[in-house]
């Protein structure tokens, strides 16, 4: 038998192996177990609402500042009977949503270069950094000045609060990329551009996503800091309303929002993410 | 035919890392590059691939010289480097991207096929073992058919066994294309066996600076090496010469570096 013959059937052999055999499916009891730790984790909140509520009917709380957890969703569906949750709520997913894909578009297209050329990073970073050490909210009455009491300055105040930690992660993963990797890309003579398309960007979006998760949670925390600098609907405006008008409910049913809301959009975004990074082979990560 | 002509290498704190090297390999034709760590021969490598470049010297291909990276020349390195986020057949079609979709299609599926890997096309390399991962790198490089394809300890990071089936495999896929159009294979290997298993000729490299200390043609057949009944002499001379190459030199010894005439390696009996 010839050596080629000899190398054909070891080539052989390895072909009837099975891709079942390598990746077994690794399921089995998920849903269950995740809907056990659920049911653990409501246990301290339905706990604390029942006592609130308890509180309230036994006259131990004063309503007035503290109303129970009924009269704060009969709030809510009052609002969603009326249509002012609708008209409120658009217009704060609105700013986010505008604002958020501002910052990130701007975010990633400097986190990229900064992290992509060391020139560019000497040049734009050191500026970039200065200006995070400032207080977004600082800049409110700046924007209000330059952009107008309107939406342009609450959609740029946002922008600017989800522009930085999309930018440093993005920025600082792309430095992080293996070398090795990229000097396959060098080896296939691959452009800048596609550098960063086909290697860079791709190795980067797990702390990519992290960023984005980060960047998200600030756009809604300057949100409401942009809607109680003054708007006439939002979210935001329903908790300064309540305030001027004493009605607890009202603050607190709009933080019930902000919160059902943020939620709901981080978990967009986090199953999104999860999909984008399942390749990742990390400890606990998908599998 | 590839040249390095009087090939110098000088890294930016002054280390001369490689030292007029002289060397010619001809289309289609193996060769191993052996040494001590340090020696250089990956560097050599590295400009060869066109990753780096020479301080002195020229390296050519046919005649022009190699400026930079070039889908003509392929690259295998000791670990996979399969992109973790593409799917193996994404991977091995990493470099033809040039190309329509039907023409890559049917190019990655036979690459695929040939290192045996066939139904693991839409695996993603977290679930590859080592050595499917390194095949699969190798698909990667030859799917381009390359002319000359340089391999840096490609097969050190696996097991004894797996190390064997995939230079066999190597050399299969070498031998499986007609005569003319086999590619060149460049080896840097220290694994001395590794070199005379596969190689028409292996060049032994000294270190500090980088120089060629001598050229061997190895006169065994090249079906089966590993258990002709002269292969245990041949890899103890080899292994002596590697030793010479590894030992300081004496004071007033004048290098002999650029030796390109190969002395054969067979027995002297």
């Amino acid at each position: 038998m010839t050596t080629w013959d000899r190398a054909a059937q070891t080539g052989g052999k390895s072909t009837q192996a099975t891709p079942a055999a390598v990746h077994p499916p690794p399921r089995g009891g998920r849903v269950g177990r995740s809907l056990a730790g659920l049911g653990m984790g409501l246990l301290l909140p339905a706990l604390l609402l029942a006592g609130w509520e308890a509180g309230a009917a036994l006259s131990v709380i004063d309503t007035r500042l503290l109303p129970p957890p009924s009269r704060v969703l009969g709030t809510i569906a009052e609002l969603a009977a009326s249509g002012d949750l609708t008209l409120h709520a658009a217009a704060t997913l609105w700013r986010v949503a505008v604002g958020f894909g501002l910052g990130v578009l701007a975010a990633t297209l400097l986190g990229a270069l900064t992290g992509y050329s060391e020139g560019a990073k000497r040049l734009l970073d050191p500026t970039l950094q200065a200006l995070r050490n400032i207080p977004s909210i600082a800049w409110v009455p700046l924007f209000i000045l330059w952009f107008g009491i309107f939406e342009t300055s609450k959609v740029m105040l946002i922008a600017v609060g989800v522009f930085f930690p999309v930018y440093l992660n993005l920025a600082s993963a792309i430095r992080d990329v293996d070398r090795k990797l990229v000097e396959v890309g060098r080896v296939y003579n691959l452009s800048h551009f596609q550098m960063v398309r086909r290697i860079l960007l791709p190795a980067a979006l797990p702390a990519y996503v992290v960023g984005l998760r980060g960047g998200l949670g600030l756009g809604w925390m300057f949100v409401v800091a942009a809607e109680i600098m003054g708007a006439s609907e939002g979210l935001g405006y329903l908790l300064v309303d309540g305030q001027m008008t004493g009605r607890t409910h009202v603050i607190l049913a709009a933080i019930v929002l902000f919160a059902l809301f943020g939620k709901a959009t981080d978990l967009i975004l986090a199953g999104v993410g999860q999909r984008l990074v399942s390749w990742q082979d990390g400890f606990k990560s998908a599998r | 035919m590839l040249r390095l002509k009087n090939v110098s290498r000088r890294f930016a704190n002054g280390y001369l890392a490689l030292d007029g090297i002289d060397l010619a390999v001809d289309r289609g034709e193996i060769v191993g590059i052996v040494g001590g760590s340090g020696c250089g021969k990956s560097t050599l490598l590295r400009l060869v691939a066109g990753l780096d470049h020479p301080t002195g010297g020229a390296v050519e291909l046919d005649g022009a010289p190699v400026e930079g990276p070039r889908l003509d020349i392929g690259v295998v390195f000791q670990e996979p480097r399969l992109m973790p986020w593409l799917t193996i057949r994404d991977n091995v079609a990493f470099g033809l991207s040039h190309l329509g979709r039907a023409e890559r299609d049917a190019l990655v599926e036979g690459a695929l096929a040939r290192v045996g890997l066939a139904g693991f096309a839409k695996a993603l390399p977290r679930q590859l073992s080592g050595g499917m991962a390194q095949r699969a790198a190798l698909a990667r490089a030859l799917v381009a058919k390359p002319g000359v394809l340089l391999l840096d300890e490609p097969f050190s990071a696996l097991d004894a066994l797996i190390r064997m089936d995939l230079q066999e495999h190597l050399l299969h896929v070498w031998a499986s294309e007609p005569a003319g159009e086999r590619p060149t294979l460049i080896l840097v290997t220290h694994d001395i066996e590794e070199a005379l298993v596969l190689s028409d000729r292996v060049v032994v490299m000294r270190g500090n600076p980088g120089r060629v200390h001598g050229q061997y043609r190895v006169d065994l057949p090249r079906a089966n090496r590993r258990s002709h009944s002269d292969f245990p002499a041949v890899r103890e001379r080899l292994l002596e010469e590697l030793r010479a190459a590894s030992r300081p030199r004496e004071p007033g010894e004048t290098s002999r570096g650029g030796v390109t005439t190969a002395r054969p390696l067979a027995p002297a009996f």
